[in-house]
């Protein structure tokens, strides 16, 4: 027997769970499963996606990152790392690559290897071919990572759709108060095994800065 | 049995600075080294800094920064060099060669340590200006007990380093845990550590304890299976185009070591003495040789690798052209016996990876593409965290626990340098709205109109608040007020007023 099928045969099983990534608590009526590896993610692209798209996509890196997963952004100077530690992202294992060039196919590329979230803004000059996108799910796929993209509809379509369809921060009246927390609408979508459209309503964030679900009761499903 | 001649410099950190009368170099807020000055005045190592200030007064305070101890150390090696070519460098301020071939050159020991050690304080003076106390020169049999000869500046005659050893503390082995333990077993010196019989002192205590026994014993501290590498592991880099700046080289060091390791670990195998070669586009070439205590891992040879070049490129040999070459050479290797990962804590598998992947990406796109962020002390979400390249020190500057008063209150912005930079702000009658001196509107907010995109509607807004940073320092001093706005479609923005004029300053997105 050859090396190769022996270690083939000695490797441990992979259980569902250990192929998915888990997610913080508010996120779990939305992902029962959790995140799937090796799925591409879109966050905030759809249609009728309102504004919200960077705390729900740092909400999702939360849960996973708590657990000992890394993660890196790329194309996002602009994301509030006191944001991401208080959603719950451990900023020691968060990259973070604000400019990755013109060949940001091949950085992406080289991120999945071995980081398991790795999550891209579009727009500007990371503008997706066909191509790419084919070529970075497949990455995603093999390396059992997931790849999140926001800012732009991804050429391929995703596995998984995230967005925000309404929200309304609280706290802050004519003159007086601070912005204290904000209540989201967040709905899914997708085309394999989690694509019965589910909708949460969620505080994103909470007072303290954390994504917190809000009453199971007002969760519906949407047909 | 080699002869080992060592050169020690006393608190080497301290010359290194530069600095002169009382010093003490800190490192997290505690003394790591401090001057003669300032140990006669009652500063001691371990101290906390302000309780050190407060004993000396006039203390002048450096950091720890071991760049600089290995640049300000290249000259003295240099100076070494000329007496025995293969010196091995252990530390900044410690090196030591094999005083065997030398001796007999420059008439015996006593007169080549004498000769060295002249050396050694004229490059000192030369490099740095300051002489501190002077290098001390030791000899024994092996460079560990050649290095406490150093320390009391003894030259002991061969043969006799077992009788020097005995009376000395099992402090001395600079394994501060297992020496609780002998002291814990009433075994204090290192004469009563010898005189254990070596099979059980083994089975007790394991390699570590089979090889300081062997160190009390003045034997060779060589681990007893290290050897020269029979097949050529080096690993070497052609740089194009030359490299003169130190972090591009300390770049290129770090791939370098990085794959000198993983040959390393390919064949079972750990070093514990390196040979770094360099050569200049003009032929120039130079060579040096680190020693590591126990073996070296990645970063510590990178690191070791970092400071060489640091040396050379900035110090007083600087080649006269960018460097073309460089060459790691494993001198000395032994069989790695693996390391038992700890059940908690400690580096994981996923962290090497993506440590591996990181450094990738950051050969593609230059060190400074790959960042990663730490928290900080400050007002404004800007300053709230620090970026620092991947693979630095994280550390922050000022203490993010701190109260900071007039500082956005949480939950924090999710979006900090804001895309749309000024905007105006108008009151329902289309009049600017500006803030008094103590930070009242002239008017209720209305709009919003930033530079580019749709007037917004304003549904709510905070009442400003001022906050006034640094008045005591001309250039650094700020007056800014705080306003967070509302607008209908469910966004929310953070603006600052400063000088009349309103900014976003992030958005909560």
């Amino acid at each position: 027997m050859e090396v190769a099928e022996l270690l083939e045969r000695a490797r441990p099983v992979a259980l569902a769970a250990q192929r998915a990534l888990p997610v913080t608590p508010a996120l779990t009526f939305l992902l029962p499963g959790g995140l799937r590896r090796g799925s591409t993610v879109a966050i905030g692209a759809g249609a009728g996606s309102g504004p919200g798209a960077t705390s729900l996509l740092l909400a999702l890196l939360a849960g996973a990152s708590a657990e000992g997963s890394w993660a890196a952004l790329v194309g996002m100077p602009e994301v509030g790392p006191e944001a991401a530690g208080s959603m719950g992202v451990d900023l020691g294992r968060l990259a973070l690559v604000p400019d990755p060039g013109e060949q940001w196919p091949a950085v992406v590329s080289a991120l999945l290897d071995g980081i398991d979230l790795v999550a891209v803004r579009l727009g500007g000059r990371l503008r997706p071919r066909p191509v790419d996108a084919r070529r970075l799910a497949a990455r995603a796929r093999h390396q059992s990572s997931v790849l999140m993209v926001t800012g732009a509809p991804w050429p391929e379509g995703c596995d998984l759709s995230l967005d925000v369809v309404a929200g309304k921060w609280e706290g802050l009246g004519a003159g007086y108060g601070s912005l204290a927390r904000r209540r989201v609408e967040v709905a899914v979508s997708g085309r394999r095994a989690a694509s019965r459209g589910r909708r949460a309503v969620l505080w994103l964030p909470d007072e303290s800065g954390r994504p917190e679900p809000i009453d199971d009761t007002l969760v519906a499903l949407h047909p | 049995m080699s002869r080992s001649m060592v050169v020690w410099y006393p608190d080497w950190p301290v010359v290194a600075s530069g600095v002169v009368g009382p010093v003490a170099v800190t490192h997290a807020s505690r003394v790591v080294v401090a001057s003669a000055e300032a140990r006669s005045e009652g500063v001691r190592v371990g101290q906390r800094r302000r309780q050190a200030e407060a004993v000396c007064p006039g203390l002048a305070i450096v950091g720890r920064d071991e760049d600089r101890d290995a640049r300000a150390f290249e000259p003295l090696v240099a100076a070494v060099a000329g007496f025995c070519p293969t010196v091995e460098v252990i530390r900044p301020g410690l090196c030591a060669f094999s005083a065997r071939g030398p001796a007999r050159y420059f008439g015996g020991e006593e007169s080549l340590a004498r000769q060295v050690a002249e050396a050694v304080d004229a490059a000192t003076a030369a490099a740095s200006g300051t002489r501190g106390e002077g290098c001390r020169v030791g000899v024994a049999d092996g460079s560990f007990a050649g290095t406490l000869a150093a320390r009391r500046g003894r030259i002991v005659p061969p043969g006799a380093t077992a009788e020097f050893l005995a009376p000395l503390s099992v402090r001395e082995l600079g394994r501060p845990e297992l020496a609780d333990l002998l002291e814990r077993l009433g075994v204090r010196t290192l004469g009563q550590l010898a005189a254990l019989p070596a099979p059980q002192v083994l089975s007790r205590f394991g390699w570590e304890g089979a090889a300081v026994h062997r160190l009390a014993r003045g034997l060779d501290e060589r681990p007893l299976d290290a050897r020269r590498p029979h097949e050529d592991l080096s690993v070497e880099d052609e740089l194009d185009p030359p490299v003169e700046r130190v972090d591009t080289a300390a770049f290129v060091a770090k791939a370098l070591a990085d794959r000198l390791y993983a040959g390393l670990v390919k064949g079972g195998w750990r070093c514990t003495l390196v040979r770094i070669e360099a050569e200049s586009e003009h032929g120039e070439s130079l060579c040096r040789t680190w020693r590591h205590d126990g073996t070296f891992s990645a970063a510590t040879l990178a690191e070791r690798v970092r400071w060489q070049l640091d040396g050379w490129l900035t110090g007083p040999t600087r080649p006269t052209a960018g460097l073309t070459k460089l060459r790691l050479v494993p001198e000395e290797i032994v069989v790695d016996h693996g390391t038992q990962l700890g059940f908690w804590g400690g580096m994981a598998e996923a962290d090497r990876q993506a440590a591996r992947v990181l450094a990738r990406v950051q050969s593609m796109i230059g060190p400074d593409g790959v960042l990663t962020a730490v928290l900080d002390g400050g007002r404004s979400p800007i300053e709230r965290a620090t970026l620092i390249p991947w693979g630095d020190q994280r550390a922050s500057r000022r203490r993010p626990e701190l109260p900071w008063p007039g500082r956005i209150p949480p939950p924090a912005p999710a979006r900090t340098s804001a895309p749309a930079g000024s905007v105006a702000l108008e009151d329902s009658g289309g009049r600017p709205v500006v803030v008094n001196g103590r930070a009242e509107p002239s008017g209720a907010p209305a709009r919003l109109r930033p530079d580019r995109g749709p007037e917004l509607t304003v549904s709510g807004w905070s009442a400003p608040w001022p906050c006034q940073e640094r008045w005591w320092d001309p250039d650094g001093h700020r007056r800014r007020a705080w306003m967070q706005v509302a607008v209908e479609d469910g966004r929310a923005f953070l603006l600052a007023a400063e000088g009349g004029r309103w900014s976003v300053e992030a958005v909560y997105d």
